[in-house]
């Protein structure tokens, strides 16, 4: 340390200061809110009925830890976005790969693709629930269509975006298309799929989630629902706060993979 | 009698779109002989690359013939390196020998041989982001190298380089060619660069590009491509085929 200069050490300092302060205020945010949320409610300014309090939501919590449900729910929730982001990454990657082999299939899809991402899903739940039947099934289902499509095409524009360049330096090796998808198309976008399943991974959690409140008999967005029909508030706000808690989790653990992988790659 | 490796005749190429048809190259004829480094050069846009994609396989032609000898293989270099940013030096060496199912332990030991000779053996194991440029281009002639070709197309391969790493790199390309006893068609739009490499020098005219003059270049004390810049028919060489050129702003 000490073979640093006086003006790196201070540039040292101004860095962690800046670190400090913004833990500080992250805190300090979620600290206010919380306390001025319990206050208001311990002072009957507002409606605990209503609008809950977190001394509420934590015992809301204990109880449902106590009777088992509060696992079960996480479980089923996970286990759906678990499935569907396996067969949405999986339907992403393989459709994607399709299209770049296929170019004329591309140009004659490409109008329906459009149309069906930009279709907001939940305009099919109904529908979904009679063909697929009131059954975890049509959430999975449900999850599928919403991010699959968003995972085709973001896959398909990285495949296409390839440097032009890679592929002509294969192409005078008089490379088959196959080895030119093996050698370069894919391992050039292994950034672009981890991109594209980071969104996925929140898609298909919005997708279960929106299952969930149409049709269950469990998971959290089942809770939110059963919360909402017995107009129990606490319950609600508690399962909306457990799944914020999970849907960060989420993103972190893919955030990490992330990182994980570049290091891995250079 | 010198040996001819290629024997290209009336070679032409027209470009469709939806408006119009362009002639790029037109009645071009040209041989080429063992161990012969020859340049190509002409206007920008006149289709000089275009004969070195048709040489390769990578476009059609639309007339004309090209006939190689017997068993005359071709590596080409393109205009950047187009190292595989995921994979280390020595696995972007062997990427051709594997996309032709030659990659053998004698294939391998001949790339890596090739890497130390050329001062990339201790490289290997790292990736091309860590490279100079000039190194890069060192590493994308070995892998064209690797395959052992008989006649190397070069397109452009220095014009992503700064001026004083081409200079370098050009008198290593230079002597890698000469050492391996290699024979180079290099397209270029660098005058100077053409004439301090080269044996012959084709210039073409603008589009439809023919073949406007062959100049057989004869250096007096011809050493190196930087050495050659200094022999006293450099200059006169040069203005010639900028004459040819005729360039008008």
């Amino acid at each position: 340390m000490s073979t640093y200069s006086l003006e790196h050490k201070k540039y040292i300092k101004k860095l962690r200061r800046e670190k400090i302060i913004v833990t500080f205020f992250r805190f300090l945010i979620i600290v206010i809110f919380l306390v001025g949320w319990e206050l208001l409610a311990q002072w009957k300014i507002t409606n605990t009925f209503l609008s809950s309090s977190p001394s509420r939501v934590i015992s809301t919590t204990i109880g449902l830890i106590r009777d088992g449900s509060l696992f079960h729910h996480i479980g089923i929730t996970l286990y759906e976005v678990g499935i569907s982001f396996m067969i949405a990454t999986l339907i992403g990657i393989l459709v994607a790969s399709i299209l770049w082999r296929m170019p004329i299939l591309a140009r004659i899809l490409d109008p329906y693709l459009t149309i069906l991402n930009s279709l907001p899903k939940v305009a099919l739940g109904p529908l979904i629930i009679i063909w697929v039947g009131a059954s975890m099934n049509s959430i999975i289902f449900m999850s599928l269509l919403i991010s699959a499509f968003i995972t085709i095409i973001n896959i398909y524009n990285g495949f296409l975006a390839t440097d032009q360049s890679y592929i002509t330096l294969l192409r005078s090796f008089h490379a088959t298309k196959w080895q030119i998808f093996k050698k370069v198309i894919f391992p050039s976008n292994y950034t672009t799929i981890i991109n594209a399943l980071k969104i996925n991974i929140s898609m298909n959690l919005i997708g279960v989630i929106m299952g969930e409140l149409l049709v269950s008999k469990s998971g959290l967005g089942y809770l939110i629902m059963y919360g909402s029909q017995v107009f129990n508030i606490d319950l609600v706000i508690t399962g909306v706060v457990i799944l914020g808690i999970i849907s960060y989790l989420m993103y972190f653990i893919v955030d990490k993979l992330e990182v994980f992988v570049a290091n891995k790659r250079s | 009698m010198k040996n001819k490796l290629l024997h290209i005749k009336n070679l032409s190429k027209t470009y469709h779109s939806k408006k119009t048809e362009v002639e790029a190259i037109k009645d071009i004829n040209l041989d080429i002989y063992d161990k012969e480094f020859i340049s190509i050069v002409g206007p920008s846009g006149c289709g000089k690359s275009t004969i070195l994609s048709i040489l390769s396989g990578l476009e059609e032609k639309s007339n004309g013939t090209f006939s190689f000898q017997k068993d005359v293989t071709i590596g080409y270099m393109l205009q950047n390196d187009s190292l595989f940013f995921w994979r280390n030096i020595l696995d972007n060496c062997l990427i051709g020998l594997e996309v032709t199912g030659q990659l053998t332990e004698e294939s391998k030991a001949y790339v890596i041989s090739l890497l130390k000779t050329y001062g990339l053996g201790d490289f290997m194991e790292q990736y091309p982001s860590s490279l100079s440029g000039g190194m890069r281009q060192r590493v994308a002639l070995i892998r064209t190298l690797a395959l052992k070709p008989d006649i190397l197309l070069l397109d452009e391969p220095m014009s992503a380089l700064d001026y004083q790493s081409r200079l370098a790199i050009s008198d290593d390309i230079y002597n890698i060619i000469k050492k391996e006893g290699k024979t180079a068609i290099m397209v270029t739009h660098d005058i100077a660069e053409a004439i301090s490499m080269s044996d012959r020098i084709v210039v073409l005219s603008k589009r439809p590009s023919v073949v406007k003059k062959i100049y057989d270049i004869h250096l007096t004390n011809k050493s190196t491509p930087i050495h050659n810049r200094k022999c006293k028919e450099f200059s006169e060489y040069y203005d010639k085929i900028w004459r040819d050129l005729d360039v008008h702003l």
